[in-house]
């Protein structure tokens, strides 16, 4: 009983502890890896008695900073929706990860523990449902704001979630078709196939690749980020949050972070095969040519969340990249390209795959 | 304002936004092997063109109009003989000489007070081209002089006569001078 506890609050702990802590890092990833992009050194000037630690004490002192700022309340601003508003962000961009699965099933002292927070048969739409929820903390934030501004802001932030979401949503139907299954777990699973006689694992990003694109566009105009950063533009652009001071105003930059962090596992979950090594399976390495080499379960699945977690950082990587490289997106076109481009690409998509699924059963 | 029509590869917008990756990624991994090789002793690669200010800085132009100083004569009094040119030049009227006998007939003048006001100088540098006996000199090379009030912005003839001019590479060969309300 209390070792099933135990159980059940170290998965949770661990994918909590996992993307809060990516999450906080990302801070200091989009400073150093932006500097370092542009022929710069980046943030590296924090220190605690001299040492540096290139930069990575940065976070720590944002946080100081953030905690220690007056918590400012505009007069005519809702009491109660205000300082919900970042709460409901962050919230739903923290649990949106639970079900994604950052490891095979492990077998151990006689129990089989499903290395997910929470095993869901539904995994994929509980993840989309959390991300959608998640528009109501940027609504929230623009309507007790109280100023006009922050209202038009959180209008355009909803419309541009909306139109991604849509695209996200109809972009994974055709994984969902190949691999079968709303369980993110099974789709992990489907993935450690192989084509091509053994040599070509089947990931999605090989059965699927036009709905790697729309899909990884489209999470990134989610997590409204340049280039799709039009209802925040830090600097120029007045967004949802401009009466957000302090803490609350640092909780919207977590939440955009750990939504990036979520999308980040999302595309490795049903894109780049999730926790799958390529050729190696449960009981070890088995390469086409049928060399093979056991391993220990343990060692297994250790190597297995170890990839999941390498796969998400370069995921991430990637989405920085774009992030510090493409200018941003008028409103019109960011919207023209949710709905006119992505949204009809993926119907494309679905059709696509169904004829080809069609084929390939009646071979 | 007519713009040139984008072509078919512009248009399809993918391809383009690869290229634009492609360019960043490549800066991104070159500066990473840089910096890789640097903390592992080379000393010569640097990851960055980027100058880290305090520390390192670059080397300034021989021609810098800098912080004044006050030439000293060999016995340490100043060389200047308040002749009041280089304060009657100044466009900013930022010099304020009160003037005294000199105890030598030979020499005319002497400054009892030589104040020079850096909140109001704007470094023309004409008190120098002015100055009839290369008394006041601007080559000290020191550029971070602040303080936290007006009245800490006004450097005394004391404190002018103290300083040294720059090495050769232009950096500072005395220290930066501390006005009375600035505390180290």
């Amino acid at each position: 009983m209390i070792a099933d506890l135990g159980i059940a609050f170290g998965r949770v702990a661990f994918v909590m502890l996992f993307v809060l802590n990516l999450g906080g890092l990302l801070t200091w990833v989009e400073r150093k890896q932006s500097a370092i992009m542009q022929d710069r050194i980046g943030a590296n000037r924090a220190s605690i008695f001299g040492f540096r630690l290139i930069g990575l004490l940065h976070p720590l002192a944002d946080a100081i900073k953030m905690l220690t700022k007056e918590d400012f309340r505009p007069a005519r601003a809702d009491r109660v929706l205000f300082p919900l508003a970042p709460f409901v962000s962050v919230f739903f961009a923290l649990v949106a990860f639970a079900s994604i699965p950052f490891g095979d099933t492990l077998h151990l002292a006689g129990r089989e523990i499903p290395l997910q927070a929470v095993t869901l048969n539904v995994g994929i739409l509980y993840v989309f449902a959390m991300l959608s929820l998640g528009v109501y903390g940027v609504m929230m934030a623009g309507w007790s704001s109280a100023n006009n501004y922050a209202l038009l802001g959180g209008q355009r932030a909803a419309a541009l979630m909306i139109s991604a979401e849509i695209a996200i949503g109809t972009s994974i139907m055709g994984v969902i078709m190949v691999y079968g299954s709303l369980n993110m777990q099974d789709i992990v699973r489907g993935q450690g196939q192989y084509f091509l006689g053994g040599w070509v694992p089947a990931w999605g990003i090989v059965t699927q690749p036009l709905a790697f694109v729309l899909f990884l566009t489209a999470g990134i105009a989610a997590t409204k980020r340049i280039p799709f950063d039009t209802p925040e533009g830090e600097s120029e652009i007045i967004g949802y949050f401009v009466e957000y001071s302090g803490m609350k105003f640092g909780m919207f930059a977590m939440a955009d972070f750990l939504e990036t962090v979520v999308i980040a596992g999302m595309t490795t979950s049903l894109f780049l095969g999730g926790w799958q090594i390529p050729y190696l399976g449960a009981d070890g390495v088995r390469l086409p040519w049928g060399w093979t080499w056991a391993l220990p379960h343990l060692v297994v699945v250790l190597l297995q969340v170890g990839a999941f977690v390498t796969k998400v950082c370069v995921m991430i990587f990637f989405m920085m990249l774009i992030r510090w490289t493409l200018p941003r997106f008028r409103y019109d076109q960011a919207m023209r390209l949710g709905w006119l481009g992505l949204f009809p690409l993926s119907i494309v998509n679905i059709v696509l795959t169904g004829l080809v699924l069609v084929l390939w059963s009646s071979r | 304002m007519t713009r040139a029509p984008m072509s078919l590869r512009q248009r399809f917008y993918v391809l383009e936004v690869l290229s634009g990756l492609g360019l960043t990624a490549t800066h991104f991994f070159r500066n990473m092997g840089r910096h890789t090789a640097r903390a592992f002793g080379r000393k010569d690669a640097r990851g960055a063109v980027t100058i880290q200010y305090p520390e390192e800085r670059r080397p300034y132009s021989p021609r810098l109009r800098s912080l004044h100083r006050l030439v000293r004569r060999e016995d340490g009094s100043p060389r200047c003989v308040a002749c009041m040119m280089c304060e009657t030049v100044c466009p900013a009227h930022c010099i304020y000489i009160v003037a005294d006998e000199h105890p030598n007939p030979e020499i005319e003048k002497v400054p009892r007070r030589f104040d020079i006001d850096l909140g109001k100088c704007v470094f023309c540098g004409y008190c120098v081209e002015a100055c009839p006996e290369d008394a006041i000199r601007m080559d000290t090379g020191i550029l971070e002089f602040s303080s936290y009030s007006r009245g800490g912005m006004i450097y005394t003839k004391e404190m002018l006569l103290s300083l040294e001019p720059a090495h050769a590479d232009g950096r500072p060969r005395s220290p930066i001078p501390l006005p009375p309300d600035r505390t180290p």
